[in-house]
């Protein structure tokens, strides 16, 4: 599938997002812990701009009276009416049969393994006056699009 | 649930614009506006739950530059009304009357109707607002009522369901003589301060949850009472907009009402016709939250158990945190040809708009 060059992975410090286009499609970039995920940025329901929403916990319990708080920042809530989804799968974990937002893989590499080759080129006889540059940043790459 | 839009123009039958305690203080007399700064308003009453949200509002609604959502028309204009192919959008400001007292009711609603002309009608030509009133004092409401009397900008009179009496009442009759006068509907609308009264008719609930579903007891509790008390028969012409009080729930209590006026009619000689024939000869009822059946066959018999096509008005419920969107709370099923009714043209019947 084709990876997508969406940010560079200093723009999206753990804890905060980012939302990008990629082929026309919104999608929410997210950091979670230097974990990076990616989902569409349209809820399922009613199409709110899903990736805008608060990011919260799981609260789940065995039983009235119990709760349990899980998950710290993955789970992600729709602005409109509070729909609730997995920031790793893009999972509601209501009617889970039913209800998932469109989650893409997202990976980090060096921006030195991103540098376009030159593969076929012959140097020619002019050098022109260069300065030393050094790529030390990474990006942030999200797999959208037809499987090549 | 989802479902590409048709393009064509839509009345969103309930935006909620917030008119502040500045904006209000804008527009009330001196007395007023003392009281006002120094007393201060009543704290929240109805909001005994919380509401989802902050402010029960979709947390994209917060105005860029400040303000509660639903205060700052631009932001509005924005996120709403030009967002989609609004051509009217009817404004039900809710919190500014709470049952303080009376005269300050009156002068709060005095001052919040000046407000909603001066700045949101008069800037906002695709705008129309319910009239706020001191509804417990119904003379005092009268009074209100008259004083815009053929300001086409007002489209209805606006009444919280939860009141402290049920709305069939001969108290609130001088309201439905003054609306029926001047050819407004009553706009019955979700939530509001019942004196007192539990939401449920078993006492008072836990969860906000509870309130949100139960909501449509108070819709209940008015059905009922509007129609057995006679408003009806006194009141011919009067109709009667249920905003965000749900529709599934409705043919079921017809069915149960009908059955019992034909056994207990002597208790209620004033009815001359069914219950449901009173109903959906003068009720209306929006759509939001439109109720969202497993089974997209179900939504349809729902419709048709209510056979109500020309009386469903469409409404985003904006800001709000369950606000339904023009583009996808109206289910595919829904045959085109009652889509264009429930987006626009029954409300265009019922309103008079061109």
């Amino acid at each position: 599938m084709p990876k997508h060059i969406v940010s560079t992975v200093a723009e999206i410090p753990p804890g905060s997002r980012k939302i990008v286009e990629v082929s026309g499609r919104s999608i929410g970039v997210f950091n979670v812990g230097g974990e990076f995920f990616a989902l569409r940025n349209r809820c399922p329901h009613q199409g709110a701009a899903l990736c805008t929403g608060h990011l919260g916990s799981a609260v789940t319990s065995t039983g009235p009276g119990h709760y349990e708080v899980d998950r710290s920042g993955e789970i992600l809530r729709c602005p409109w009416h509070g729909w609730e989804f997995d920031l790793r799968c893009g999972q509601s974990w209501f009617d889970p049969e039913k209800v998932r937002v469109k989650s893409y893989e997202t990976a980090v590499a060096p921006g030195s393994s991103l540098a376009p080759p030159s593969p076929g080129l012959v140097p020619g006889p002019y050098v022109a006056e260069t300065f030393p540059v050094s790529i030390e940043e990474s990006y942030v790459l999200v797999e959208f699009g037809p499987v090549a | 649930m989802s479902k590409a839009t048709p393009a064509t123009s839509l009345v969103d039958c309930d935006i909620h614009n917030a008119i502040t305690p500045a904006a209000v203080a804008r527009h009330l007399p001196e007395r007023w506006r003392q009281y006002h700064a120094q007393f201060g308003r009543r704290m929240t009453p109805g909001d005994y739950y919380p509401k989802a949200t902050p402010m029960a509002s979709r947390t994209d609604s917060w105005p860029p530059g400040g303000g509660p959502p639903g205060s700052d028309l631009a932001f509005m204009r924005r996120q709403l009304l030009d967002a989609w192919p609004i051509e009217i959008g009817i404004l039900n400001t809710l919190i500014t009357i709470r049952n303080q007292y009376r005269d300050y009711d009156a002068a709060m609603a005095t001052a919040a109707n000046a407000c909603q002309v001066a700045e949101w009608l008069e800037p906002e030509p695709r705008l129309r607002a319910s009239l706020l009133v001191p509804f417990e004092d119904p003379q005092l409401a009268v009074t209100e009522i008259r004083r815009h009397a053929g300001d086409k900008r007002f489209v209805q009179v606006l009444i919280p369901s939860r009141t402290t009496e049920p709305l069939g009442r001969r108290k609130y009759w001088p309201i439905y003589a003054a609306a029926s006068e001047s050819g407004l509907p009553i706009g019955i609308h979700f939530g509001g301060w019942s004196g007192g009264h539990p939401i449920s008719g078993a006492g008072w609930p836990t969860y906000y949850i509870e309130y949100h579903t139960g909501m449509n007891q108070t819709f209940q509790a008015h059905l009922i009472s509007l129609i057995c008390e006679g408003v009806f028969e006194e009141f011919p012409k009067l109709k009667v907009v249920f905003i965000e009080g749900g529709i599934a729930w409705i043919p079921p209590v017809l069915w149960r009402l009908d059955r019992s006026w034909r056994q207990l009619k002597a208790e209620a000689p004033t009815l001359r016709q069914l219950p449901s024939e009173y109903f959906r000869k003068h009720f209306w009822l929006t759509t939001q939250p439109i109720e969202e059946p497993p089974e997209p066959g179900q939504f349809l018999e729902m419709i048709a158990h209510l056979d109500m096509d020309d009386r469903l008005l469409f409404s985003t419920d904006y800001p709000h945190w369950d606000f339904d969107s023009p583009d996808t709370a109206l289910p595919s099923v829904l045959p085109p040809g009652l889509r264009e009714k429930v987006r626009r043209d029954n409300a265009r019947a019922l309103y008079g708009f061109a």
